[in-house]
């Protein structure tokens, strides 16, 4: 069954896993109320924008790559959306601004993809240089102010609410539907990885380009949908931010991307590529939200949040590389 | 023909490109607006700006030469710099003058230099000693430090130094601005480094092939810790910079400059997995950058469409770089043939 002496502790996603388990447990201590339906609806509900792109900074890595322009992304198709949908077509269910949303996504990144599949470059510059270019080019043509009346259908998703409830103080707590797209987005995600060949191809192509080109595998077109796929993913994450935030704010997203990719690190995909899960993913996007969230339970001043996100980035990433290292010599 | 092979020679590396595309901006610029672009007070206000991002930049390049890169060169800066401001605002006071203002801007610089070195150390440990990858390790090390900066000061700015700090991010020497001279110093010192000493050289060697290294017996972990200390120790120079031209410190200054300084070293043709990189190609891009940047100011273009066109540049630069037969249409036409 269960055989405590068989976990294997060098694994991210275990270390991981302790960590958020000793972490609620200490929280639970100092506030018995910390292990509450409440507090788990925050963590989700502040879980939901980023797993979405921490999924698709995952999908980069585990092919070799790294895309810092996800953000820019997000953010250029929630304001492009936003003002397009107000201007002519402000009465659009919520399901026609999620889907054009993914379009524009979708669109941005296939720039990426035509320049990183299509010319060869190397795919940080390129993210780089379009991250420049999206931002740019949204606060130059697209507008500067914030827009606060969101389409209406962008407004009903924000609001509509899978389970809602009541605190003993008769403040309410709810998880909102965005959840379950980030739910679905984990799904199809598992499904391409695990049990198409185009997942295998990801996956190849991060081990090694050169074997993977040598088995027949089209690395170019894999690239491609890669790009387009986060793309789309990103414009999706961007949608669900403005609707939940009821505001659409072109200097939100962007700047975090290198914690998001630092998240899934820490749920052990790797930098190098080949390797990556989705479980470990989430496991990390958990641990940085209750880092950020839930700090000051355990004592800790909100002043040290980003102390302790760093200071876990380097023992979670840390640990393994020394194993890997130890292990390196041994066999030396 | 002989001229077209010319030509094409005198474009072939790309640091001349980007002299090239130095020239053409600067020219462009000054044709668009001669009398404001031209201007003296426009050289001058252009020279006070770069430094401060161009420092970091060199400090990047350093880093991924060895196939590494330093996201934590912000947070050194400015932890750096309020452990000058610190001791600045605690010993020293807003109106001291002399000699004891010169002494405690003195001791407060060595305080942040001995910080940024201590800062790359750190890091060099977590890469070179434990095996993290660059990215990683200062991508963490750079939240620690930017976090005790907001722990020391709450987030808020520190401010009230002696008039002397104000010479280092603005004052003139023989009529060039300080900064400037300290940029055109630290560059040459490193251009020096890596070109004509044996440390140069196993830095480039390490970073165009890790095991041929580890085989010709260099001492990599030795070398890693000197290239983190010597980026901390440049991060920590750009900070006093930044310090002195804000005249305060502050836990996120310049935190738009991290990718900035990323975007300079790679248009100035460091190969960010290691190997190859000249200090001469950084500045051009800093300056190109820079006349980019102040020209498009004097013509009206917001500051958001700067961003647009530097990341324009840099992909153009990248296609350029990785077809450059693109631009040679005589040995195109030879090839077909």
């Amino acid at each position: 069954m269960f055989d405590l002496t068989k976990i294997n502790f060098a694994r991210n996603e275990t270390l991981v896993l302790l960590v958020i388990i000793g972490f609620c447990f200490l929280a639970a201590l100092s506030d018995p109320g910390f292990l509450s339906l409440p507090t788990l609806f925050d963590l989700l509900r502040g879980s939901i924008v980023l797993t979405i792109f921490a999924v698709a900074a995952m999908l980069v890595l585990v092919s070799g790559g790294i895309d810092v322009s996800f953000t820019a992304i997000a953010a250029f198709t929630m304001y492009a959306t936003a003002m397009l949908l107000n201007i002519y077509a402000p009465g659009v269910p919520w399901f026609v601004a999620l889907a054009l949303g993914m379009l524009i996504g979708g669109g941005l990144g296939a720039i990426n993809g035509v320049l990183i599949a299509g010319l060869g470059l190397p795919t940080l510059i390129v993210t780089l240089g379009t991250l420049s270019i999206f931002r740019g080019f949204m606060l130059t043509f697209i507008g500067q102010k914030q827009i606060t009346t969101l389409p209406a259908g962008m407004r009903e998703f924000g609001r509509m609410m899978m389970i809602r409830g009541e605190n003993a103080d008769g403040s309410f707590y709810a998880l909102p539907w965005a959840f379950a797209a980030t739910v679905l987005v984990v799904v199809v995600t598992w499904f391409i990885l695990q049990r198409t060949m185009l997942g295998r191809s990801i996956f190849a192509i991060g081990g090694s380009v050169e074997s993977a080109r040598r088995i027949g595998i089209n690395v170019p077109a894999t690239q491609f949908f890669i790009y387009v796929y986060v793309g789309a993913l990103a414009g999706l994450g961007g949608i669900i931010h403005s609707s939940m935030a009821r505001v659409a704010n072109p200097f939100d997203l962007v700047g975090p991307e290198l914690y998001v990719i630092a998240a899934v690190v820490l749920g052990g995909a790797r930098l190098a590529g080949g390797y990556g899960t989705l479980a470990g993913t989430m496991l990390g996007v958990a641990l940085i939200v209750l880092v950020r969230n839930s700090l000051v339970v355990i004592g800790v001043p909100a002043t040290w949040q980003s102390v302790a996100v760093g200071v876990l980035i380097l023992i979670g990433t840390g640990l393994p590389a020394w194993q890997a290292k130890r292990s390196a010599a041994r066999a030396a | 023909m002989v001229q077209n092979s010319r030509l094409y020679a005198l474009i072939a590396s790309p640091e001349a490109r980007l002299a090239v595309i130095a020239v053409l901006v600067f020219a462009g610029m000054a044709a668009l607006s001669p009398d404001r672009f031209l201007s003296a007070q426009n050289m001058t206000s252009m020279a006070f700006q770069f430094p401060e991002f161009a420092i970091l930049a060199l400090a990047m390049t350093l880093t991924m030469l060895t196939g590494g890169i330093d996201l934590s060169v912000v947070g050194i800066g400015n932890l750096s710099a309020i452990i000058a401001a610190t001791i600045l605002t605690s010993f020293a006071g807003a109106g001291l003058t002399g000699t004891d203002a010169l002494m405690w801007y003195g001791i407060g610089m060595g305080a942040a230099i001995l910080v940024g070195a201590c800062a790359g150390l750190l890091n060099g440990v977590l890469i070179a000693v434990l095996g993290l990858p660059a990215i990683l390790a200062t991508l963490g090390s750079g939240l620690i430090f930017t976090g005790l900066a907001v722990v020391l000061t709450n987030g808020s700015a520190v401010m009230g130094f002696p008039a002397v700090v104000a010479w280092l991010g603005n004052g003139l020497l023989f009529g060039i601005p300080v900064p400037l001279i300290l940029f055109a110093v630290l560059a040459a010192g490193l251009s020096y480094i890596l070109t004509r000493t044996g440390f140069g050289l196993k830095v480039q060697m390490f970073g165009a092939n890790p095991l041929a290294a580890r085989f010709a017996a260099i001492d990599i972990t030795g070398m890693l810790l000197r290239v983190y200390v010597s980026s901390g120790v440049l991060a920590s120079i750009a900070g006093m910079v930044v310090m002195s031209r804000a005249n305060s410190a502050k836990a996120d200054y310049g935190s738009s400059y991290l990718l900035l300084a990323v975007l300079i070293a790679v248009l100035g043709g460091v190969n960010p997995y290691g190997g190859y990189g000249r200090v001469i190609g950084v500045v051009l891009a800093v300056l190109s950058m820079q006349f980019l940047s102040s020209g498009l100011n004097m013509l009206g273009v917001s500051n958001f469409s700067r961003e647009l066109i530097w990341g324009a540049l840099l992909i153009m630069v990248m296609i350029i770089n990785s077809r450059p037969d693109l631009l040679n249409p005589f040995k195109a036409q030879r090839a077909k043939s």
